[in-house]
């Protein structure tokens, strides 16, 4: 399968790699995949007392579409509110990166990482009260 | 000595054409050489093409421990396998119409016993030891009244193991059942004697081993006698089994790659038996790496290794350099991991994380070297990027997590 350039930027160049502490009430930690259809993303955001990501971290497992898919996530919601960051659609990571069809479902799982990251974060201020 | 990239290490895919094999092949098509229909008896054009294709033939027979009068020319193993199933469980359909074969065959074999079964056949799938390896026991006991062929292959395209055809085909001998072997990855690789191998049908491919593509073989007992009812109908070539117009340049191919195959085979294999420990043993120190398949009943050429924790076609994109295949059908737009290695009950993520390196006639230490320092590389990297990675070095057993399956 011939990528695109753009896939093979960010696959070699992984932006944003890496781990924050999931325990922080500011982070929020989304997970979504499975080992078993090759393809696990996990997305941390970072939000700031001004409601805004400040902050992104991504590690995946997945073929190279998954994880430039992954790692376009992290640029796109640095610096937006979480509801700019909830309307991020996989259309428009898929446009970007010039997904084939069958890469599609790189871009949903990627959409999916950001819904997942979006609700642990809530979840934790809800709890809070 | 530079290294030419990329290196090219899916020789169980295709082999290059032999320069020795393209020369003689070149001598049969122009109108200076051997261009000749074969079939033709009424002039000399005929008659040297004949006597090319006999040759051959005869080279085939040789490497194999045939008669000649026994090789069936084809368009390749996937069409041997098909006379060879499908012909013979039509020819002897009145003694039953069960089959057995091995859920990690190829699909040539698969997809005929499916076929087979839209027509009223019933087929048995049996599952191999997680080693890949046929169960003797378990074969015999799948074998019934009714079952009119086994199909076993010799040795396994994706992992390289080497079934023990010798007593599989005696267990089908004693009990009356035709058995079929696809050797399409075995000739050059293993030997091979059918003089006394209990083996009734055999599938070969000349492109796995330094010949053409477009021709094969397949291998049809004459004592005891077994018969197969043709597929292809027309001019009544190759004694009825096989019509069409013989493809001289093809034919002279195969019968020039299996003379060579049969003249350094001990040699080569020896020699690919050195890369293949050197490739393995600049890797096997790595955490999670495992070895799919026996490593003592295989064939040297083929090392399919699992990364654990790392996805087949990521690793395959890291290893542009370098040409191997995933085990993991990933590639080809289905999100299935592969079915042989499913079948020996590897786990989703090891059959997601397999790689096969398929070792040949051309490879070389530097190339071997140049592998392992890449793979090292891709491996570390794609790890530091594996959310699974991290759990597993957390302690976390990933068995026991529940995933958001999308």
């Amino acid at each position: 399968m011939a990528y695109t350039d753009k896939v093979i930027d960010h696959y070699e160049n992984p932006r944003n790699v890496g781990s924050l502490d999931k325990d922080d009430p500011s982070v929020g930690t989304g997970m979504v995949g499975a080992p078993a259809c090759g393809d696990v993303m996990r997305l941390q955001i970072k939000v700031n007392e001004q409601g805004i990501i400040e902050d992104a971290k991504f590690k995946t497992y997945g073929c190279g579409s998954a994880i430039a898919s992954s790692s376009l996530v992290t640029e796109m919601v640095k610096g937006k509110t979480l509801e700019e960051a909830k309307q991020i659609r996989n259309k428009d990571i898929a446009e970007e990166l010039e997904l084939p069809p069958v890469k599609i479902h790189c871009s949903v799982l990627a959409e999916d990482a950001i819904a997942a990251a979006i609700a642990d974060y809530q979840s934790k201020h809800q709890q809070q009260g | 000595m530079t290294l030419k990239l990329p290196i090219y290490l899916d020789y169980s895919a295709t082999t290059p054409v032999d320069e020795r094999v393209a020369e003689k092949m070149c001598d049969c098509l122009t109108r200076e050489g051997v261009f000749g229909n074969p079939a033709s008896r009424s002039h000399s054009f005929g008659w040297k093409a004949e006597k090319a294709v006999e040759e051959a033939r005869e080279q085939v027979a040789a490497l194999v421990g045939a008669d000649p009068k026994e090789i069936v020319w084809t368009s390749g193993a996937t069409e041997s396998n098909n006379l060879a199933i499908k012909g013979a469980a039509q020819f002897y359909k009145k003694k039953g119409r069960h089959i057995v074969t091995i859920s990690t065959e190829h699909k040539a074999v698969i997809d005929t016993c499916r076929a087979l079964e839209r027509e009223g056949y019933e087929v048995t799938y049996l599952d191999p030891e997680s080693n890949g390896l046929v169960d003797v026991d378990k074969f015999a006991a799948a074998l019934r009244e009714d079952t009119v062929l086994a199909s076993v292959m010799f040795v396994n395209n994706e992992i390289g193991v080497i079934q023990d055809i010798e007593k599989l085909g005696a267990i089908c001998r004693a009990k009356g059942v035709i058995f079929h072997v696809d050797a399409a990855q075995a000739t050059g690789k293993v030997a091979i004697d059918l003089e006394n191998l209990p083996v009734d049908l055999m599938s070969f491919s000349a492109h796995k081993t330094y010949g053409p593509k477009g021709i094969g073989a397949l291998y049809v007992r004459r004592k005891p006698r077994v018969r197969v009812e043709a597929q292809m109908h027309g001019g009544g070539h190759e004694r009825g089994m096989r019509s069409g117009t013989l493809a001289v340049h093809q034919i002279v191919g195969m019968g020039e790659a299996f003379r060579i195959a049969g003249q350094e085979m001990a040699a080569e294999n020896e020699r690919i038996r050195m890369l293949r420990d050197r490739l393995w043993n600049g890797i096997k120190d790595m955490e999670e790496v495992y070895v799919n398949g026996d490593l003592t009943h295989r064939v040297p050429h083929n090392l399919n290794v699992s990364f654990n924790f790392v996805e087949g076609e990521s690793l395959i994109m890291a290893l542009k350099d370098i040409a191997v295949s995933s085990g993991s059908a990933c590639t080809s737009a289905s999100l299935e991991p592969s079915y042989v290695l499913r079948a020996l009950g590897r786990s989703d993520e090891l059959a997601h994380s397999s790689i096969r390196f398929s070792i040949g006639r051309y490879t070389t230490a530097e190339e071997i070297d140049y592998t392992i320092d890449l793979i090292r590389k891709a491996v570390g990297k794609l790890r530091d990027l594996s959310p699974l990675w991290e759990m597993y070095k957390d302690g976390i057993d990933l068995s026991k997590v529940e995933w958001v399956h999308h």
